[in-house]
């Protein structure tokens, strides 16, 4: 007899239905599985073989073929092994088959038989809920996760004889109807006001976070330039419901979703490290591509400490991902696409040993060693920058009366009715905020003065700014007018802006 | 009188007694007798009393600001600073005094011919062509370590006073280029300034120091100017003022201004002393920049342009 099962293969971050047959005819006890199965697959066999024994079901003395359809998809992980195992026990005649109509199977085996935890479940549901399916089977773990898609019913298991039992109608499982997620309070140690001094920079990342731009912050190691960028995540417009969704299937797909929180409601931060792979910044990786930390921090922050250190094709490729907002990784079978829309962050040391402008320790660079520095600065993510700001490294003393900053709350406020006002007038256009503003009639689209023009003019000419750092400036003074209320942009708004400009070539 | 053709500036060399000899090595010849000095620009002797201003190539903003400061200052009263076109302190005095539009002389301890630091290549090139590049080795010959003491001694001997503006403090046995020369030129009886600065700070150890064991402290070019008015017997000038604020500033950009001109500055920093906020402050401080009143240099920090 032929069995048949529903389940879900993971490529990036869709979910693809994949049916699961199981054949199980006379001949010599062999387990084989066909249907592009990738290695991880294979092993399959033992685990389903093992959690059928341990169940105390009887593995047929027979020759046993599954089938994964459709077979040019390249199937892997091992979410199949719920399905397989029900296939077989379908096959040999001790489950009815129209059980398992309307049911989709997900959930990893040990060689015991229990239920584990799979990565993916998030959109592996969606994927099934869009097959029509009546109900998934899910490991207990990851019960949470799926019932965030809520045109499914959620039937946790945690034992090979439960979802047994529930098919043959003598164990009740009940549908997962507890708490689906609860929204994070922003953790109360991350507060931009506990940071003292550095006023300037904390106003560059609050224009940064009202205009959606890149920031490149240059400081002296121990300047709190990492302890600045964590809290440009707090001053963010918190997430949509569909932004939340989308970064929390990013996460379910790198299975880093934590089970007791499913849904991820906090924008994420991301600090990669600089002596790691192209590989762990974009994606990719052997089989299916995983997500890469420019992914994880879809929608969020993704912190590039001592940047000059990173390797060149690391920030190449960081080109896509700034431009369009995605990651597209190419394989021979096929590619995977993963959203990558992420606020930079970039951290750099003025010069090799860092004490460069300090005023406190001399710097120990050579000419040569420093500006061989700064051009490794230059390149694609650089041009996408829109804001640099110098972080002075601070003593007790300098601090002495300097008065505490806003408080996270009350510069998201101000962030947030920015942005309001930036969605009212981009709401014909393709741009969502200033940082997206297309260099095309820039002066016309931010309502520039014709003082502020004079402005910008002298500031060209003085400063030897070229086109794009001139459209840097003028996308920078438009935020700051929105921060302001304004419609128009005045000398001010660029005056202000001119102070955040990021250096160019130098001589 | 040779010359020789190098890299398209002409070297020289002059002895004793040829009308372009630097006085003072006359005077410091029974002590450190030079034979002959190869130059590339003007004759040492036409460029006005000299005034060494050295320092460490590893300095901070504040030694760079000094140096360059007390450089114009003493240029434009005709004075020609002396120093070795090091990085760091020595280019900044160069450079202070060429932006004054005064004279400079750049001791190198290679040939005259090959610029030292390459960095320097630029200044090089100006110093040669308002004033004097000069050493104790033929053309073609590269500086070598033991050359740049032999160097610092001709440095202080050229020059009525020395003025230390940074150098760290090494331990016996070792020490910094600039405390070197410093005692070259107390052996030759010159006057030795030391520039006192951040307690904290490991480059101004140095001429702490100095100050210890008796050099003079220096604050601004009068201090240097009054020492060396006494030696040669006659007025130089009066060290100018700052130019007056230009007229027509608003109270903002007034504030600012006065706030800059007491001591160069971050954003915030001036914010604070002109009692603005941060952002009225930034807005000011671009126009005041594109006015030429100010100048931003690393770190974010402003100073007065002058």
């Amino acid at each position: 007899m032929i069995a048949k099962a529903s389940s879900v293969a993971l490529v990036g971050m869709d979910g693809h239905p994949v049916d699961v047959e199981v054949a199980v005819a006379s001949g010599l006890p062999v387990f084989t599985i066909v249907g592009l199965p990738d290695p991880s697959i294979q092993e399959a066999r033992e685990r389903v073989r093992s959690a059928i024994t341990a169940s105390r079901e009887t593995w047929p003395m027979q020759r046993v073929t599954v089938n994964l359809s459709p077979a040019h998809l390249r199937k892997t992980g091992s979410a199949f092994d719920l399905a397989m195992a029900l296939g077989v026990l379908v096959a040999t005649g001790t489950i009815e088959q129209r059980r398992l109509e309307g049911l989709c199977l997900l959930g990893e085996l040990s060689l015991d038989g229990t239920v584990r935890g799979v990565r993916g479940v998030l959109p592996a549901t969606v994927a099934a809920a869009g097959e029509g399916a009546r109900a998934v089977v899910v490991p207990r773990v990851n019960a949470r996760e799926a019932a965030l898609v809520s045109a499914v019913e959620v039937l946790p298991v945690e034992h090979l004889t439960q979802a047994v039992g529930f098919l043959r109608g003598t164990v009740r499982v009940d549908p997962y109807d507890g708490p689906v997620a609860s929204a994070e309070e922003i953790s109360a140690d991350d507060d931009l006001s506990d940071v003292r001094g550095q006023a300037q920079a904390k106003r560059a990342l609050e224009v940064a976070a009202a205009g959606g731009h890149n920031l490149l912050m240059v400081g002296s190691p121990g300047a709190g330039k990492t302890m600045l960028a964590r809290r440009l995540a707090g001053i963010l417009p918190p997430m949509s419901e569909a932004e939340a969704f989308e970064v929390t299937r990013i996460y379910s797909v790198a299975g880093l979703l934590p089970s007791d929180r499913p849904l991820v409601t906090r924008r994420p931060f991301r600090a990669p490290h600089h002596s790691g792979s192209m590989t762990g910044l974009i994606g990719g990786g052997s089989g299916v591509p995983h997500p890469g930390e420019a992914s994880l921090a879809h929608r969020g922050v993704l912190f590039l400490d001592e940047f000059a250190e990173f390797r060149r094709e690391a920030l190449d490729a960081l080109r896509q991902p700034l431009e369009d907002g995605c990651v597209t990784i190419v394989r021979s079978r096929w590619a995977v696409t993963y959203p990558a829309r992420f606020q930079l962050i970039a951290a750099s040391n003025p010069c090799a040993c860092g004490h460069r402008d300090d005023g406190r320790k001399p710097c120990v660079c050579s000419s040569v060693r420093r500006s061989s520095y700064m051009e490794r600065l230059e390149g694609p993510v650089i041009d996408r920058i829109d804001l640099q700001v110098p972080v002075a490294r601070l003593s007790k003393e300098d601090l002495f009366g300097v008065p505490e900053g806003d408080s996270t709350a009350i510069v998201a406020e101000r962030v947030a009715e920015a942005r309001a006002r930036q969605r009212a007038r981009l709401r014909n256009s393709p741009a969502t905020c200033n940082a997206e503003l297309p260099p095309k009639n820039l002066e016309e689209a931010i309502g520039l003065q014709p003082r502020g023009r004079a402005i910008i003019e002298q500031a060209v000419e003085k400063h030897a700014l070229s086109a794009r750092g001139a459209h840097r400036i003028l996308r920078v003074a438009r935020t700051v007018a929105d921060l302001e209320g304004r419609d128009v942009v005045t000398h001010e708004h660029v005056g202000e802006a001119l102070q955040f400009r990021v250096a160019e070539a130098r001589e | 009188m040779t010359t020789t053709h190098t890299m398209g500036s002409t070297a020289r060399v002059l002895a004793p007694g040829d009308p372009g000899w630097p006085p003072l090595l006359t005077e410091a010849a029974h002590q450190r007798p030079v034979e002959r000095l190869w130059v590339i620009g003007r004759d040492p002797a036409s460029l006005g009393p000299c005034v060494a201003i050295v320092g460490a190539r590893n300095c901070t903003m504040y030694g760079i600001t000094f140096a360059k400061r007390l450089a114009s200052d003493l240029a434009r009263l005709g004075v020609c600073v002396v120093s070795g076109l090091a990085r760091g302190i020595d280019a900044a005095a160069h450079e202070g005094a060429l932006r004054a539009g005064g004279t400079t002389i750049a001791v190198l301890a290679g040939g005259v011919d090959k610029p030292y630091p390459m960095a320097s290549r630029r200044l090089y090139e100006e110093i040669s062509a308002h004033g004097a590049i000069i050493s104790e080795k033929p053309p073609g010959e590269s500086a070598r370590k033991h050359h740049f003491p032999i160097r610092n001694q001709i440095i202080a001997a050229l020059s009525w006073s020395v003025v230390v503006v940074q150098g760290e403090l090494k331990g016996e046995g070792k020490r910094s280029g600039s405390l070197y020369t410093a005692n070259a030129a107390a052996d030759f009886g010159r006057t030795i300034f030391g520039v006192p600065g951040d307690v904290n700070s490991i480059v101004s150890e140095g001429p702490h120091q100095l100050i210890r064991d008796g050099a003079d402290i220096c604050t601004s070019a009068e201090d240097v100017l009054d020492d060396l008015e006494h030696r040669l017997g006659y007025r130089l000038g009066v060290i100018a003022e700052d130019s007056p604020l230009p007229e027509g500033l608003e109270p903002d950009e007034r504030a600012v201004m006065e706030a800059v001109s007491r001591s160069p500055a971050r954003a915030e920093q001036l914010a604070a002393a002109a009692g603005i906020d941060l952002v009225r402050a930034m807005r000011v401080l671009s126009g005041l920049e594109l006015e030429g009143c100010v100048a931003r240099e690393g770190g974010g920090v402003f100073r007065r342009a002058r």
